[in-house]
């Protein structure tokens, strides 16, 4: 490499960073206010400042055209700028509805937030990696604010339990991704994606040594995205960190680990010798998401379970190997971060305080919908779209992700899949009948409600709520745009070949 | 703005009104006592599509415009959109629907005053108007389905508006459930359009759909006339609309009277072309109208409910319209569709004004210490004299009691005797069973003025009947009732104006049937006639009709007037066996509790299937079920909450996968 050309091109290359630069530069100032004054009430809505921005900032950068930056280690255009949306978005929904809940807490210390702003650096830089090592930065970066943020409330020991176990198995799983790019890397000899797709495989063992090694690689995918039989950690964690940030987790994280998948799959394995591969564990995850959840009473573990399940649905989208498929993967990405970001937003105001929240069973909130409309009803849309009922957001999305692996020819899948999400009708109504239909009186008394103690709703969160419910009808009735704004990144040849 | 723009505030209007007026008032207690807000909300978002409507009407330059908003979906051949079309058809229907529906808001602005659920009320009517112009203005049969599930939907909702009696919601849910039975029809005839052309848009269905066999345009036009029988009352589905009296009168005029009610004819009248190509389905149309016609007809006669008179006389007039349709004058089936939409909505209305001042009474003999149980406000039996109390609501409800009964120059004069008309002509020309609906169509004129006489007389005339009469008196109702009132009675008069009949001008002023006639270029297509019935002939039916109609009121008049009640139990005397009959309905609903409800449900379902229920489809269901839960507590064993078996379980995961992985290879 030249190293005469690399300052004007890191100068000139700065725009395509803004996002990341933005918001890692305001959480450095969260740090700096948190240092003299550690609850500041400007802190979060510096936080949503940023973010907004940087959302904007994208949103006008949807249509640009496909490429790389800074040596080919990052990519921008519409992809990585839709899949910045999301991530931005989601955090800044994350911020909105955590501040009624850690003001409830007292633990509305500025660290939080800037953690949420680091952890979406890591996020930015995952979803627009061209290279195995900034894929590995990004997922790092990410990860290791997700471990703090799950275990901040010190004296909670839930919290700190789950926080631990996130962080030893996250350590374990980073092992094997590590241990697959290092791999891969020997097969090729090559870090860059679109590089690892034309280098020549000749023999049986350099063969074994790439498959063996994009297996392992895998590995840590399906980790971060809790796809069976790694997901063991989901419940657990979902459960104990505290429940906007679970929202958080489950959705921005997922959005940032698929989109490297997808950019992994296009454009350093774009044979499709890995569809059987994905498609067992979309059977395996979608199986053991939707069964082990008809049996969950906790609702935040019901929906770490339905989170798993929907990373099964997206999966089944990713085996079809297809434009079609990728494309109604990105749809479903942002259809599910809007109901889970607004399903845990739910949760999150109707928790009695964070320590013990963790134990509140569903039915503690038997006719709350009828207190609280807002809450009731947003939720119940949130669960009609998790189903895939129409006319909302999850029914179109799951359209997309099954149809093009049937066009694919994987028939059997999506018939798996189309099982599974009928039996998820099952526990998300049982979260509708209990919130609209039960009355206290209905459960045994050892589960009151303690309304008093709910997080105070603030204008911002209930908007939040309320925005996402409108968003997911939006989405279930105008999705012709979005969904042609997706396919258009896969279909443009930019994005096919290697620049 | 473009007519598309346009067509667009027309839809969405309406749209939202019903989302301010239903979601608002849900979480902001406070107003929901806002009448004044609601209720301006509420009538104006009909009454500006109405004025949108009035300008497109006048700019419309002939050819059909057709707004593609956005596609829906798309899904090998179906490809479905939110398509709209403007044409003369549809502008009549959309300016009856806004029009008329704007009077009925403005009217229930005063009718609900008071009611807790107004704000509900007005919801459910805005949202009513959005669903019916989706169906009056597709270009689609999908996005019609949706419009006409709309209306269904908003129908039950109203129908049940006063839930907590439980004799309402029973209504509501008979309408629901009668209503979904011709929709299962219309649904299969949708299947069968796509399976033979491909396509659902009205651009291909009349282009190619009369080059179908005869055979399969049968079938289409069989089903679509089953799914018409039950959104438009027809036999054997028609035992809804009675029981839907229960709802708030404005929404009997509106829903149940005015415009849902005809959206089976507009839906023929819209695929007249496919129709005309299915002769004995016509055939079994318009006698399936006829034997409608006469029976509701007699069945009016011998009802003491105002409501009721009213509602089983828009049974018959839908029999009539269903009539013209059945040898093939669509256009003049429409007409008679907006003259009745006028004077139907005015007999409704005049109703309801009329149960708002018995309701009064109501209330004053509860003050009185009475007990107001046995009292009905509906029942003609204790009314009587309430000319002198309700002078504008008497006039306006003589008034278009005049033009149901056909006297000549009011609008019911026009349309009925044109569709008298076109059967006898159809008959003329050789068609033995357009001679026997004519020949019905008659009898059913002469009873139909004698029964709308008689609820005038009963209403209106003679001394007052209501329990102490002499210290308790109904007022006139609000200047918002009266007014609507007074619209729609002089449209009452004077709409039959718009189709002049063929004894004038040679036809040529007849402006409906220039309007939406195929032979000028109009959506709507006509049989055509060989044999010319001779102009003298021609006079000679009109006539007929005037001499009956004439005949008939005066005689009902009369014989109410001086007999009262008496003359109803003279008849009851001199009829007996068949009047008990018409009071009992033909035994419709027996027929229907016997023969479905206890010998099919609780009989051969119940009975003979529910021990394949419990054992085969329970089991079925019992078992997944069961299945689930236990897998799902063996998983949970997995789930063992320690972070060595988690770990484990990653090392196993990632040896399967790269054995899979690797196995290819």
């Amino acid at each position: 490499m030249d190293l005469s050309t690399a300052f004007p091109t890191l100068v000139t290359d700065l725009p395509a960073a803004f996002s990341m630069s933005v918001v890692g530069l305001v959480g450095l100032a969260m740090i700096v206010l948190d240092a003299f004054r550690n609850d500041h009430p400007a802190i979060p809505w510096l936080g949503v400042a940023a973010l907004g921005v940087s959302a904007a900032w994208e949103a006008t950068h949807l249509g640009a055209p496909q490429s790389t930056v800074f040596f080919e280690t990052l990519r921008t255009g519409g992809f990585v700028a839709f899949i910045n949306l999301i991530i931005l978005l989601t955090g800044l929904a994350t911020i909105l509805l955590s501040v009624p809940y850690l003001n409830q807490l007292r633990y509305d210390y500025g660290e939080v937030y800037a953690l949420i702003m680091f952890s979406t650096v890591g996020m930015i830089m995952l979803g627009s990696a061209n290279n195995m090592v900034s894929i590995f930065l990004g997922l790092e970066t990410m990860s290791v604010c997700l471990y703090v943020l799950t275990g901040f409330i010190r004296e909670d020991e839930g919290a700190v339990e789950s926080a631990l176990k996130y962080f030893l198995l996250g350590a374990f799983s980073t092992g094997f991704f590590l241990y697959g790019i290092a791999l891969m890397y020997g097969a090729t000899g090559t870090m860059a994606l679109p590089a690892m797709a034309a280098a020549e495989l000749g023999t049986l063992s350099t063969r074994l040594l790439f498959w063996g090694g994009f297996a392992l690689f895998l590995v840590g995918f399906f980790f971060k995205v809790s796809a069976a039989p790694f997901h063991m950690w989901t419940p657990d964690v979902y459960q104990g960190a505290p429940t906007p940030l679970t929202g958080y987790m489950s959705t921005a994280t997922k959005a940032a680990a698929f989109a490297a998948l997808i950019l992994v799959l296009v454009h350093a394995v774009p044979g499709g010798e890995w569809q059987l591969s994905v498609a067992a564990v979309a059977v395996l995850t979608m199986v053991i998401g939707n069964v082990m959840a008809l049996a969950q009473t906790n609702v935040k573990r019901l929906l770490a379970y339905s989170s798993i399940a929907h990373a099964g649905y997206v999966l089944v989208g990713l085996s079809a190997g297809t434009s079609a498929g990728y494309a109604g993967a990105l749809f479903y990405l942002l259809v599910y971060a809007v109901m889970n970001i607004g399903a845990f937003g739910v949760m999150s105001m109707l928790e009695w305080d964070g320590k013990e929240g963790r134990e509140q069973t569903l039915s503690s909130l038997a006719g709350i919908a009828n207190d609280r409309p807002v809450l009731g009803s947003t939720m119940g849309i949130f669960m009609l779209s998790l189903i895939g009922f129409p006319p909302l957001g999850g029914f179109a999305g799951k359209y997309f992700v099954f149809a093009p692996a049937v066009d694919a020819g994987l028939t059997w899948l999506v018939v798996i899949g189309v099982l599974m999400s009928a039996l998820s009708a099952y526990y998300y109504l049982r979260v509708v009948y209990v919130f609209w239909m039960q009355s206290a009186d209905d459960v045994e008394a050892t589960d009151p409600v303690r309304a008093a103690a709910f997080p105070r709703a603030t204008v911002a969160a209930t908007g939040t709520l309320v925005v996402c419910a409108v968003a997911l009808v939006v989405l279930g009735v105008f999705f012709g745009g979005v969904l042609e704004t997706t396919l258009g990144f896969f279909e443009s040849t930019a994005m096919a070949t290697a620049p | 703005m473009t007519s598309a723009d346009l067509l667009r505030l027309v839809l969405l209007l309406p749209l939202a009104g019903a989302v301010l007026n239903g979601v608002a008032p849900l979480f902001l207690k406070h107003l929901r006592t806002r009448e004044t807000l609601l209720g301006t909300i509420g009538t104006a978002v009909v009454a500006i599509p109405f004025v949108l409507t009035v300008y497109l009407f006048v700019t419309f330059g002939g050819d059909p415009i057709v707004a593609d908003y956005f596609t829906w979906m798309a899904a090998g051949d179906l490809d479905l959109s939110f398509a709209y079309r403007v044409d003369q058809l549809s502008l009549l229907m959309t300016l009856v629907v806004t029009g008329v529906g704007g009077v009925i808001h403005l009217y229930s602005i005063g009718y609900m005053h008071g009611d807790d659920g107004y704000w509900r009320f007005f919801a459910y009517l805005n949202l009513f108007i959005f669903a019916m112009l989706n169906l009056v203005l597709a270009n689609n049969l999908p996005v019609l389905f949706l419009g006409w599930e709309g209306v269904g939907l908003c129908s039950y909702l109203l129908i049940g508006f006063w839930y907590t009696d439980l004799r309402n919601s029973a209504a509501a849910n008979k309408a629901f459930i009668v209503n979904r039975v011709g929709d299962v029809a219309f649904l299969v005839a949708m299947f069968l359009v796509f399976r033979e052309l491909g396509s659902l848009s009205f651009d291909v269905l009349l282009a190619e759909g009369p080059n179908l066999p005869e055979a399969t345009l049968n079938w289409i036009v069989f089903l679509l006339f089953v799914g018409a029988t039950g959104k438009s009352a027809q036999i054997p589905l028609f035992v809804w609309l009675p029981d839907a009296m229960a709802g708030p009168t404005p929404v009997s005029a509106l829903i149940h009277a005015a415009t849902m009610v005809t959206s089976g004819l507009y839906l023929l009248a819209r695929l007249s072309a496919l129709v005309l190509g299915a002769p004995v389905v016509m055939m079994i149309v318009a006698i399936v109208g006829a034997a409608t016609a006469l029976m509701a007809a007699t069945i009016a006669v011998a009802q003491d409910d105002i409501k009721r008179v009213l509602a089983y006389s828009t049974v018959s007039q839908l029999g009539y319209m269903f009539m013209a349709a059945g040898v093939g004058a669509f256009f003049v089936a429409i007409f008679h569709v907006v003259t009745h939409a006028f004077f139907k909505a005015c007999l409704f209305l005049g109703a309801g004004s009329v149960i708002h001042g018995m309701e009064e009474v109501e209330h004053g003999l509860e003050e009185q210490g009475r007990d107001p149980s046995d009292f009905d406000p509906q029942d003609m039996r204790t009314m009587g004299g309430l000319a002198e109390y309700m002078p504008a609501t008497r006039t306006t409800y003589l008034l278009a009691t005049l033009a149901i009964s056909g006297i000549p120059l009011t609008a019911g004069f026009f349309s009925k005797d044109e569709i008298l008309f076109k059967a006898f002509e159809y008959g003329y020309d050789g068609s033995t069973y357009a001679m026997a609906v004519w020949v019905v169509g008659i009898l059913t004129a002469v009873l139909t003025a004698f029964y709308m006489m008689r609820s005038y007389v009963l209403t209106f005339e003679g001394e007052p009947r209501w329990p102490l009469s002499d210290q308790l008196a109904p007022h006139e109702s609000p200047s918002t009732m009266t007014g609507a009132l007074w619209t729609l009675g002089l449209l009452s008069l004077v709409g039959g104006f718009i189709g002049l009949p063929a004894v004038v001008q040679g036809g040529d002023w007849n402006w409906i049937h220039h309007y939406l006639g195929a032979k000028y270029g109009g959506p709507v297509a006509e049989a055509s006639v060989q044999g010319h019935v001779p102009l003298a002939l021609e006079w000679g039916l009109i006539l007929l009709s005037s001499v009956i109609a004439l005949g008939t009121v005066y005689y009902a008049w009369r014989v109410y007037l001086t007999q009262g009640l008496g003359y109803d139990a003279a008849l009851k005397r001199r009829l007996r066996g068949v009047y008990q009959t018409w009071t009992d309905k033909y035994y419709w609903d027996e027929f229907y509790n016997e023969v479905v409800v206890d010998s099919l449900i609780n009989g051969v379902a119940r009975k003979g299937l529910a021990a394949f229920d419990t054992t085969v489809v329970d089991g079925a269901v019992n078992g997944v079920a069961d299945t689930a839960q236990n897998a799902s507590g063996l998983l949970r064993r997995v789930q063992t909450g320690l972070v060595q078996n988690y770990a484990l379980a990653l090392t196993v995961g990632a040896a399967l996968l790269i054995g899979l992985m690797l196995y290819g290879v």
